[in-house]
């Protein structure tokens, strides 16, 4: 299989890319404090889940995780345009994008 | 048809009440009060005149208004009795009653409170009406305690007056010790006889001799409750200061009506007293201890209202010396003519305060009797009533108690009742002394006046939300001078004038049927009284001469020649002081009483704010003291959330995998 670079693709080069995208979705979110970064991170994150989805569909042969990635774009989509909006609505309030501007829920 | 209207006899002044009620509260209608109030009592009394023929036949005897309470065995209706007592004492009540109501119409009138005066008087009358025609003892006692709820009123009338409201709370508290030992006794009575009702327990009581203990106790918890309505040792200090009522509260509720209750019940309940040796005895001891305890007091006071405050008390003590010598038809006859003279000196008072702007100091008058003729005529006619002058009402009744209980004490050879019967004619001679001191000083010798602080009838008053008596004083410009009051306050006044002077001669035998044909018929004295030697004659000279030198002494001291009054205080000023400060009996209530309680009560309530609420404080705290543990996790950093939420995920992650 090493002479055969494509056809050596498994299930685990998959999850091993699913995976990193999330982790780095992840890194993302929690270390950046610009609103809009955070937000783009979380949809790296759904593109981690998605790839995921994706394998697993295609390695049990099914349409299961596909028909699931399909919904989870549309809602990502929809989610983005909302989340966008709030987030510059919240702008307009502090005329800031760092997340540290909220914090009124600290105990 | 008859049942159907003797139903009404309270119901009348009830409704009149909430109606009253009504006219508070929209200005335009509170004139009318007046009008529905006396016309309720008036009903009230036309409906009782109407149905007493009945009664007396006895076709009339028991009527029940509703089921009120079926418990197991307790069945109490709200059920009235008929009986000749019953038709007495409510003549009494909607008589005096509806001639007090209409004098209120006067004397009241311009008073910002008019419609809520009147509607107290109307639910009076609905308590008392109840109380008296009570088929059972707890309808009894909820007329016992409405009587008292509207005094406490009443009194209270003046609520932004701190002694009126001071006044009422000690009427009610004073009144509760008495309640709370008259309800202890309708518990006894109940679990003697099994029943509440009246005539089924006097039915069982008459004619037995009983060794049961609750029979030898249940007198004495009526009799307290008895002495704490009727203002008898120990408990009459409210009575005096109850006078901060208006005048004709005093009149009608502490002095011609509510106060009388005690020698009502006591009289009803008769045979249950006759049961125990001791019971009746008491009665009439404490009766008459009260009787001369109060007219020493009223001796040396100055204030018109509290002398004839204590007369009452003393005059109250008389009926108890009645009913305690089982005369009950002189206790209950004396309780009929003081309700005449006793509400027409009161309410002749209410029109000499209303003359001198509230002046009650008997110090601050003289010499009235130019300025006020007819007021002066009337009290004089009250005056002879009250000190027992001969032909007078109050003359054939206190003879008639002074009588039986001399009689009682030689054909018994009781020494008690003999020594009872020589007090009550001691007391007899202050009365006279007591009551003409004031007469003789309100109306003749010079004429010097100082006016009081207030205006009854006042229009200012009624406009103004709260004003100080103070300010309408200097607000008052035209010269206030004494003046004779109106027709409407003197018309029931000549009625009751007349009543003071006839009761007594006319009504005496009409009395005595009607208390002979009711449950107060005592049953043991006939026999005796026939064989044994009759003082009527006696009593009924000793006691006109009596009244006759009390009165002649007072207008000695108090008209000829009051510089000798003047002396003689000085010369026993140690005297003067005591009876001026009532024997210091307040002080000594407050001392031995009230400043314990408050103590106790003080450290009642530390303790309950300290152990109680630190309790309960303690208990609180502990979910407060988690919460504030935690509470720093709540960073408000959304990166914070983001990392505990993936460090949470993991972690539950790592837990399922390990542990499938």
């Amino acid at each position: 299989m090493p002479d055969t670079p494509l056809h050596s693709l498994e299930l685990s080069h998959f999850l091993l890319t699913g995976a990193v995208l999330f982790v780095i979705g992840m890194i993302g979110f929690l270390s950046r404090r610009n609103l809009i970064i955070i937000f783009l991170c979380t949809e790296m994150m759904f593109q981690g889940v998605v790839v995921t989805l994706a394998a697993f569909s295609r390695f049990h042969l099914n349409d299961t995780g596909q028909t699931f990635v399909i919904f989870v774009l549309t809602i990502a989509a929809a989610e983005a345009a909302l989340a966008l909006g709030l987030v510059v609505l919240l702008f307009r309030r502090r005329h800031t994008l760092d997340a540290q501007a909220w914090s009124e829920l600290r105990g | 048809m008859i049942p159907t209207f003797a139903k009404l006899i309270p119901w009348l002044p009830a409704l009149a009440a909430v109606l009253c009620g009504v006219c508070c509260l929209w200005r335009p209608l509170r004139r009318w009060a007046a009008a529905i109030c006396i016309a309720s009592i008036v009903g009230a009394f036309v409906i009782s005149v109407t149905i007493s023929k009945a009664v007396v036949s006895r076709e009339l005897t028991h009527v029940k208004v509703f089921e009120w309470i079926h418990a197991s065995d307790l069945k109490v209706d709200f059920a009235y009795l008929f009986d000749p007592l019953t038709i007495l004492m409510l003549f009494v009540v909607t008589g005096i009653g509806a001639l007090v109501a209409i004098y209120a119409a006067g004397y009241m009138a311009g008073d910002r409170g008019y419609a809520r005066f009147f509607a107290g008087v109307s639910l009076f009358i609905f308590a008392m009406t109840t109380l008296v025609l009570a088929d059972n003892l707890v309808l009894l006692y909820l007329g016992w305690e409405g009587v008292g709820l509207c005094s406490y009123l009443l009194i209270g009338y003046h609520y932004d007056k701190p002694t009126a409201v001071a006044a009422a709370k000690k009427a009610f508290i004073v009144n509760r010790v008495g309640d709370l030992s008259f309800v202890i006794g309708i518990f006894l009575i109940f679990t003697r006889y099994e029943t509440v009702s009246i005539a089924p327990v006097l039915e069982a009581a008459r004619g037995s001799i009983s060794t049961d203990w609750r029979d030898l106790l249940i007198p004495f918890m009526l009799m307290l409750g008895a002495f704490g309505k009727s203002a008898q040792l120990p408990l009459y200090v409210w009575l005096p200061d109850a006078m901060e009522g208006p005048t004709p509260v005093s009149a009608l509720i502490h002095a011609a009506t509510m106060v009388t209750a005690g020698v009502y019940m006591i009289a009803r309940m008769l045979p249950i007293f006759e049961l125990s040796p001791y019971a009746l005895p008491t009665v009439a001891v404490v009766g008459t201890a009260t009787a001369l305890f109060a007219a020493t007091i009223a001796l040396c006071q100055h204030d018109i209202k509290r002398i004839f405050a204590y007369s009452t008390i003393s005059q109250l003590g008389y009926m108890f010396l009645g009913v305690g010598v089982l005369s009950t038809v002189g206790g209950v006859f004396h309780l009929f003519t003081h309700a005449f003279f006793k509400a027409l000196l009161f309410l002749t008072a209410g029109s000499v305060m209303h003359a001198l702007a509230g002046q009650l100091d008997l110090r601050k008058m003289s010499g009235l009797k130019a300025k006020m003729p007819i007021t002066c005529g009337l009290m004089f006619i009250g005056c002879l009533a009250l000190a027992g002058f001969p032909l007078t009402a109050g003359f054939y009744s206190k003879d008639m108690i002074l009588t039986a209980s001399l009689e009682k004490g030689i054909n018994e050879h009781a020494v008690l009742f003999t020594v009872l019967g020589v007090v009550g004619l001691v007391t007899a001679l202050l009365t006279a002394f007591y009551t003409f001191r004031l007469w003789f000083r309100i109306f003749l010798g010079p004429t010097e006046y100082e006016m009081g602080q207030e205006h009854h009838g006042d229009n200012d008053k009624s406009h103004g939300e709260s004003v100080e008596p103070g300010d309408i004083h200097v607000e008052h410009t035209h010269v206030h001078e004494p003046h004779e009051v109106n027709w409407l306050m003197n018309g029931p006044l000549v009625v009751l004038a007349v009543g003071a002077l006839l009761a007594g001669m006319v009504c005496g035998d009409w009395v005595d049927a009607m208390v002979s044909a009711s449950t107060a018929n005592p049953q043991a004295t006939e026999a005796v009284a026939h064989n044994g030697v009759h003082l009527h004659g006696l009593v009924m000279w000793i006691s006109g001469l009596i009244a006759i030198v009390g009165i002649v002494a007072a207008a000695y001291f108090h008209w000829l020649n009051r510089a000798a009054a003047d002396a003689f205080a000085q010369k026993y000023a140690g005297a003067v002081r005591v009876l001026a400060n009532k024997y210091y009996v307040d002080e000594f209530y407050d001392r031995v009483i009230v400043q314990p309680l408050y103590m106790l009560g003080q450290v009642l309530y530390q303790a309950d704010r300290m152990i109680i609420d630190g309790l309960v404080a303690t208990v609180g705290f502990v979910p407060r003291a988690l919460g504030l543990s935690i509470q720093p996790a709540q960073r408000g950093v959304l990166q914070g959330y983001g990392l505990g939420m993936a460090v949470g995920t993991a972690v539950i992650l790592l837990v399922v995998l390990v542990a499938s």
